[in-house]
């Protein structure tokens, strides 16, 4: 593999990295703060991209649908959690887990119902088409560079925001003791209201940037949020920092090992064994990361102990 | 006999008279679900004994289901192909026979559920969850990828499994064959459920410290019954890959797993027949509302939402009261 095509692969795996970033910021604030594990996540994700695609539709500007994205899935979180989720704080992790299963069936199958079964697209602006060329003469998506930019940005944006932000304090001290922040006047249903919509709205985002590279469909959130979840497996559940970590691990490990994998079997094997033992080994590449993290640490890099 | 012993009891005979009413009314198809019943909820006494019992939350059930149909997918189509399966260091060749099979399946979903349980069980709560899941997530990642048993297309097996003596082919006789098998594997559940391990097992779930005081390591109670989990929800998928002659990665899918965890729910966690009322429940729920709607999962949905909001119990912990079973 050349050098140009490897560090166009990095990015591309940085890419991924910081869309997963996005999913599972919100994932594991939403546990850290709530207790909550939320399988309908994936789903805000796809509320997202389609109201990303249908603002595009409608008007023709990139910027209004990322935009409507943020506000789709955050006015969609705010609901979900005060009709249903706000019930299931209290409750034990099963109920979470087959509530918001409840959750993804209803979501899905309203999203197809409204929209269709056939894939919508959301087409990259022109102002953001074709390739730029880096330092080094290698040349990359300017789309996809944007994304890494964007997520960064709003990666950093979220660490100010919970370290620096009245807001962020609140969120932290509802992490570590509810019944003290209710008692010293903070709005702790609202609190959790907010930090469930601001999951939501990252996720949204996150769903309508990679909509412009994939079809926007019923159902393309929940791949995204299982590997979400092996993201905050592996970074440790409640920390952002984890989250940042794990999911660029995470993007770089599989993106690379589809890369690389079959080239290197093929160094002692034919060629289609090779691709084919490859490829299908490249696809366990990141459950076998975090099977290893697992081992040296249950509970993630950044976890607290005993979750 | 108790309350919950005698809605058991209308449980398994109903489940038996269905199909005979379908036969005498001339329904094959109507057969054909309650097999489908008498098979999910077989997956669904596997889970309940890790899910309920052990208190492990198991999002990756699908791994063993799938591994179930794809056993039974692999020996049947080299059976079909005459192709042996290895060569080298000995022949070994597919077979046709449901024993064969159901054995094969077990041994692999066993195998499998120890890997996965010995890893995923260094944790709990929600990491279990999602850990599970994830490893269920990546066997549906590597059958998609795949291609020597047909990747994403799946495998697809023309003449249904055999059995001695039986005639697979017609629907009352393979009803009746998964039928046993899930009264049988009934049975064995119960033995578990008051064996000490059982008893072990249920007060490792409740108050662990108090297991570890008294000399039992609950990691290994929870990993054999994690194993057995696995071994019967694999049998399970086996059968299932039988009843449909065909066998694809949607079978390790993670909707699989919800499905398996939501019919445990519906009929009742830890409830014996739990599983049976839940799948029936939920096929029927499938087959009524497919009727009537091409987005019969809304329904489904909503259902589901309000039986975890307000109806905490599922069918037998609603009709039995809360007597026979704790929290």
């Amino acid at each position: 593999m050349s050098f140009s095509l490897f560090v166009e692969q990095l990015l591309n795996g940085l890419q991924l990295g910081v869309t997963l970033f996005l999913t599972a910021s919100g994932l594991t604030l939403v546990f850290g703060v709530m207790g909550l594990i939320n399988l309908a996540h994936g789903s805000l994700f796809m509320i997202g991209a389609y109201a990303a695609a249908a603002v595009a539709g409608a008007t023709g500007s990139f910027l209004l649908a990322s935009a409507a994205s943020l506000a789709a899935a955050a006015a969609a979180g705010a609901l979900i959690e005060m009709v249903v989720i706000r019930r299931l704080y209290s409750r034990d992790h099963l109920d979470q887990v087959l509530a918001t299963f409840a959750l993804i069936l209803i979501l899905s199958e309203g999203t197809r119902w409204i929209f269709g079964s056939f894939p919508l697209y959301l087409s990259i602006p022109d102002w953001l088409a074709g390739p730029v060329t880096l330092p080094g003469g290698i040349r990359y998506p300017l789309y996809r560079l944007t994304i890494i930019l964007v997520g960064l940005v709003i990666a950093a944006g979220l660490f100010l925001l919970i370290a620096r932000t009245r807001l962020g304090i609140r969120i932290r001290a509802g992490e570590s003791d509810r019944e003290i922040v209710a008692a010293l006047g903070v709005n702790i249903a609202a609190l959790y209201t907010i930090v469930f919509a601001i999951g939501a709205a990252l996720a949204g985002l996150s769903g309508a940037l990679v909509g412009a590279i994939q079809s926007v469909q019923v159902g393309m959130g929940e791949p995204v949020m299982i590997l979400a979840f092996v993201v905050i497996v592996i970074g440790g559940i409640g920390s952002i920092r984890g989250a940042l970590i794990g999911a660029i691990l995470v993007g770089v490990t599989d993106t690379l090992g589809r890369a690389m994998l079959p080239d290197l079997f093929r160094l002692f094997m034919d060629n289609s064994a090779a691709t084919s033992v490859g490829s299908a080994l490249a696809s366990m590449l990141i459950y076998v990361l975090m099977a290893a993290v697992l081992i040296v640490r249950p509970t993630g890099l950044y976890g607290a102990r005993g979750a | 006999m108790s309350r919950e012993g005698l809605i058991n009891l209308a449980l398994g005979l109903g489940l038996l008279a269905f199909p005979l009413w379908a036969e005498w009314a001339e329904e094959p198809f109507m057969i054909t679900l309650s097999t489908r019943v008498a098979i999910l909820a077989l997956a669904g006494v596997g889970l309940n004994l890790s899910l309920g019992l052990g208190g492990l939350v198991s999002l990756g059930h699908a791994a063993f289901f799938g591994i179930g149909g794809y056993a039974m997918g692999i020996l049947a189509s080299h059976a079909q192909s005459y192709t042996p399966i290895f060569e080298w260091p000995l022949v070994i060749e597919g077979t046709k026979a449901m024993p064969v099979i159901w054995l094969v399946a077990i041994a692999a979903a066993g195998l499998l559920a120890l890997a996965i349980g010995a890893l995923s069980l260094r944790t709990s709560g929600v990491y279990f969850i999602m850990i599970t899941l994830a490893f269920g997530q990546m066997l549906f990642y590597f059958a998609v990828s795949w291609p020597a048993y047909g990747g994403e297309d799946g495998l697809s097996i023309y003449v249904r499994n055999a059995f001695p003596g039986l005639n697979t082919l017609v629907p009352l006789q393979f009803f009746l064959i998964a039928y046993a098998l899930l009264m049988a594997v009934l049975g064995l559940a119960a033995l578990i459920t008051r064996s000490p391990f059982g008893l072990a097992l249920d007060a490792a779930r409740q108050v662990p410290v108090r297991v570890e005081t008294v000399g039992i390591a609950p990691y290994r109670l929870r990993l054999i019954a994690f194993v057995i989990s696995g071994m019967i929800t694999g049998l399970a998928g086996a059968l299932y890959a039988d009843l449909n002659r065909f066998v694809s990665p949607a079978m390790f899918n993670w909707q699989t797993s919800g499905e398996i965890v939501i019919l445990v729910i519906l009929g009742g966690t830890a409830r014996l027949f739990g599983p049976v009322a839940g799948a029936a429940f939920f096929v029927a729920l499938e087959h009524l509302l497919g009727g009537v709607s091409d987005y019969w999962r809304i329904y489904l949905g909503l259902v589901l939402l309000a039986v975890v909001l307000f109806a905490r119990g599922g069918i037998v912990g609603t009709l039995a009261g809360r007597e026979a079973a704790d929290g």
